[in-house]
């Protein structure tokens, strides 16, 4: 049997009196990628946030590896899962190496060296062994992004967390961020990713999520998700990305 | 020299309130906000004369008594505190927030955070207002005359008095004056440009 990594029940959040999240409940076993999709402003952003306790939810519980994350207990918690932004955010002070070291070095109280020798080889994994003493400002959004992705592996986490890595990355670079990810899917790590990316989707989901409102619509394997959805919202949701995106993209 | 003393210990003064006084008002709770904000506003709208006049003048009413350069230090301390706490606020909060949530990403903790991902920017981002409220306190350490603390433009006029030659001897101080304002800005261009990092540039504001 195949362990479960995070497990998420009945989470909750409103902003005042707009419920964002209302009442969302998932979980991923060890190695699987999930894909979420579904329109803006539905709380997928507020879900992954959630999840690690930079948003407080207001009921429902998360669980990372059986044991619950609560505020008291997330600085701890989140060392275990990788975080990864839409816009990056880099430390803007600090060069490449320095962004995936600090965490090590100032977190996990390694040694220098050791840190420093983690960190290359994580950079070089994303392909930026080349660009280790650069500033993020003198970095393209698809190498920041890289960076950003080497910055969360680097602390050796259960759980990588997405948080539409893609959206904000000039179409001709989102390519590179894309294949880092999909290697990485495809190496074993368990994964959440918010995306519109559906080739992405099709070609190392698990399982494809989707979300409107605040609440799961529908959820089943791609096969299944992208040639017969059960739902009418999810099939006109589709259509819509294609008709954006174009066939060719997605295939 | 003692316009040098009182620019530094009125700066020192500064800040050391005013590093208080902006964290209470960037992360502080409602009260701690108001009162702090009340404090800036005060300090920052009352005229320099007229605070060292108050606090060397007024507060022996009521049995407070200092002297005449601890008054000045005090007054140019306490004002420029309200100043200071604003660049270092306006410091903080250019530090965007994406740059918190990714320090609390990867397990650091809030003091973490802002030890060494927020302050370290922060700081930098103060450095060219900070240069601007030095050189502003050097000047303003002239109106110590009117408490009659013997700094440069006291000096000036005592040597008039005996001179008879006002133009030439007020020249003199407003360069003197100069020079300490131009090596200050010098040093702190200097300051900057050592820690300089790619996508930090700041335009260095001249006073």
């Amino acid at each position: 049997m195949t362990k479960v990594v995070l497990k998420v029940e009945d989470l909750k959040k409103s902003y005042g009196r707009n419920e964002i999240l209302k009442g969302v409940s998932l979980e991923i076993k060890k190695g699987e990628t999930k894909v979420i999709i579904g329109p803006s402003g539905t709380g997928k952003s507020t879900l992954l946030a959630c999840i690690n306790r930079l948003v407080e939810p207001d009921h429902g519980r998360v669980l990372l590896e059986g044991e619950e994350i609560t505020s008291r207990n997330a600085c701890k918690m989140r060392q275990k899962i990788g975080y990864v932004f839409q816009d990056f955010n880099l430390f803007n002070h600090l060069t490449a190496l320095d962004n995936v070291r600090i965490g090590l070095i100032k977190v996990q109280k390694l040694p220098k060296e050791e840190a420093t020798r983690i960190a290359i080889e994580q950079l070089s994994k994303v392909g930026l062994s080349q660009k280790v003493n650069l500033y993020p400002s003198q970095l393209s959004g698809g190498q920041k992004q890289r960076v950003a992705i080497a910055r969360a592996l680097a602390m050796r986490p259960k759980l990588m967390l997405f948080d539409e890595p893609t959206s904000a990355l000039d179409p001709e670079l989102i390519g590179e961020v894309l294949s880092v990810m999909i290697d990485l899917a495809k190496s074993g790590m368990t994964m959440l990713v918010v995306t519109h990316e559906l080739g992405f989707a099709r070609t190392v989901a698990d399982e494809i999520i989707f979300m409107e409102n605040g609440i799961i619509v529908e959820q089943g394997p791609p096969a299944l998700i992208f040639t017969n959805p059960q739902k009418d919202r999810t099939k006109q949701f589709l259509r819509k990305l294609t008709e954006l995106y174009g066939e060719e993209k997605n295939k | 020299m003692v316009t040098i003393e009182l620019t530094i210990l009125g700066l020192g003064l500064g800040f050391v309130i005013a590093i208080p006084i902006s964290f209470a008002q960037v992360y502080g709770g409602r009260v701690a906000r108001f009162v702090c904000s009340l404090y800036e506003k005060t300090f920052r709208s009352i005229p320099l004369l007229v605070l060292l006049m108050l606090i060397f003048y007024g507060l022996p009413e009521i049995g407070i008594r200092f002297a005449p350069f601890v008054s000045c230090v005090l007054g140019l301390g306490i004002r420029s505190s309200a100043y200071q706490s604003q660049i270092f606020r306006g410091a903080i909060l250019s530090v965007s927030r994406g740059q918190t949530l990714a320090a609390l990403s990867v397990g650091m903790t809030p003091f973490e955070s802002f030890r060494y991902i927020v302050f370290p920017q922060a700081l930098r981002f103060s450095i060219a207002p900070w240069t601007n409220e030095f050189t502003v306190v050097l000047k303003d350490s002239s109106m110590a005359y009117a408490l009659g603390v013997v700094e440069l433009l006291r000096q000036g006029s005592y040597i008039i008095s005996r001179t008879y030659e006002p133009m030439a001897i007020f020249l003199t101080c407003a360069a003197i004056y100069l020079v300490m304002t131009l090596s200050t800005n010098k040093l702190m261009g200097y300051i900057e440009k050592k820690t300089q990092i790619p996508g930090f540039e700041t335009k260095e504001v001249s006073h």
